[in-house]
């Protein structure tokens, strides 16, 4: 191999190295191909634990049940509402047996 | 609404290593369950982290105090459906014009960029933000007030585009949708509609460009849908089907949500329900002081407070500050005036005794409009506006 050609590989080398620190992939100006940090919330541990996150992960990050208010004004009432408008609203299919297991877990562990 | 800012902390701060420091650092947003992790994504700086999938960015308060423009790397983020396009080819992308028109189209972005170009400054702000701050509080985007941005949008108006298509006599909607999808079919694809009228109103646009550069992936790239004065949620991203219906659209991002109470105050007594809902529309106008968090120490004497004021797009007429609690108001000084639908500037001059202040700030709006001095409230936690205040203690 050339000099030459040996440095064109490792400034390739360097230049896709960059590509993959910045999560951002561009061939030339175009296309773009984008890579989403992972996901580092996870479920408290409690009751049904398995349950809940087969079905709550499925659509969406676990941050959406962590970041909501906390306090006696936001028990079973609150998480039984929020269960039921992800399945009536949202399409969520989970099975009639799961949801006061996962309203449980909800009400006991946030 | 005592509080204006988010603290931003490092984990880990006063320990020895300040190497350490970097890696964790959180955000606290002043209400209950208000602590965040401050996250990097591709092209943006750290961010206040709401959600991860799909991802919601919350821009760090001190934005706002920096620059009247928001930076495309701070700009807020807020998906609903977790399958956002990542992939994305701008050459191959095009945006698909039909319904009831007479020349149903395809356009390429290149095709786009050939095309009259308009240029506004606008502000983009969540229904939501500022959700955090409700009492009580409501269930959704627990937001400080980050939610928000304000920039330089570039692309083709709206009404250019659809006298290209032939919009037929018929027409009653325009409905946009984008490349991002539900990660179920039975989640209703988020699709909004604007009433005919509005989509030709000239303002409403096709960006391709935001402050000069190509949008940010997470902002909608390669375009996004800009209208100018009203709510974020009729801001589609990846905008790539645009459908001129003879109806009024009746899917569920438009019929059941981002509903507000049909009343003079679209609010409701806390705890109830309003007796019928419209959709949201226009932005109620707000102003903040960005110069001084909540809860912060002054030194006595002479200093300038400055901040910020935007409305649903008739403009700024006065922003007014009180430094004791609301007894009394004095006019501030407007900045440069960027357009109707931008973010306007203010400044006032203030000399602060010792001993604790509520300094407040509120807006005059072109048509009247002001803010109330008591927050207005809905279940949705929509519509923020409320005469902000910022607690200082001066010695």
């Amino acid at each position: 191999m050339t000099r030459s050609a040996l440095v064109a590989l490792t400034g390739l080398a360097g230049l896709m190295a960059n590509v993959c620190a910045s999560g951002l992939a561009e061939v030339g100006a175009r296309p773009i191909s984008y890579k989403l940090p992972n996901e580092t919330a996870a479920f408290k541990p409690g009751p049904n634990l398995k349950i809940v996150e087969n079905n709550c992960t499925a659509c969406h990050s676990v941050d959406y049940v962590q970041t909501q208010p906390r306090g006696p004004k936001f028990k079973r009432d609150f998480w039984q509402a929020e269960v039921t408008k992800m399945i009536k609203v949202y399409g969520a299919q989970i099975d009639e047996a799961d949801v006061g297991k996962i309203v449980d877990y909800l009400t006991q562990t946030y | 609404m005592k509080h204006s800012g988010a603290a931003i902390a490092a984990l880990g701060a006063g320990a020895t290593t300040p190497s350490l420091r970097a890696l964790a650092a959180t955000a606290v947003l002043p209400f209950e369950n208000g602590e965040r992790p401050l996250v990097k994504y591709p092209q943006k700086r750290p961010m206040i982290g709401l959600t991860s999938r799909p991802p919601q960015l919350e821009t760090p308060f001190s934005v706002f105090n920096a620059n009247v423009i928001t930076p495309n790397d701070a700009f807020f983020v807020r998906y609903h459906l977790a399958d956002i396009p990542l992939n994305i080819d701008p050459d191959a992308f095009s945006v698909e014009i039909k319904g009831v028109v007479d020349k149903p189209m395809k356009l390429s972005l290149a095709e786009l960029k050939e095309m009259p170009a308009v240029d506004i400054v606008a502000v983009n702000q969540c229904s939501g933000n500022s959700r955090g701050f409700f009492n009580p509080r409501v269930a959704g985007g627990q937001l400080g007030n980050g939610a928000m941005g304000n920039a330089r949008w570039k692309g083709v108006s709206l009404n250019t585009i659809l006298d290209k298509a032939g919009v037929q006599r018929s027409a009653r909607q325009v409905t946009f949708n984008g490349l991002d999808r539900p990660v179920t079919d039975k989640t209703p694809d988020f699709i909004k509609a604007l009433d005919i009228d509005h989509a030709r109103d000239g303002d409403v646009m096709l960006a391709y460009s935001m402050n000069g550069a190509d949008l940010p992936v997470l902002n909608g790239f390669p375009l996004r849908l800009v209208v100018p004065g009203y709510y974020g949620t009729y801001w589609v991203k990846h905008l790539n089907e645009i459908t001129v219906i003879d109806n009024v659209f009746d899917g569920f991002w438009m019929k059941t949500a981002y509903r507000i109470p049909d009343n003079d105050c679209n609010c409701v007594e806390p705890g109830t329900t309003p007796k019928a809902t419209i959709p949201i529309n226009r932005f109620k106008i707000r102003s903040f002081i960005t110069n001084v968090a909540d809860g912060a120490r002054l030194k006595a004497g002479a200093q300038v407070l400055k901040g910020i004021a935007f409305d649903g797009g008739k403009g700024i007429k006065a922003v007014e500050v009180s430094t004791d609690g609301g007894n009394a108001w004095a006019q501030a000084k407007l900045g440069v005036d960027l357009g109707k639908y931008s973010f306007r500037e203010w400044q006032m001059p203030v000399s602060l005794a010792v001993g604790e202040h509520d300094l407040k700030v509120r807006a005059t709006g072109n048509g009247g409009e002001v803010q109330p001095v008591e927050p207005l409230w809905n279940g949705a936690g929509y519509l923020r506006n409320v005469i902000e205040t910022i607690r200082v203690k001066v010695a």
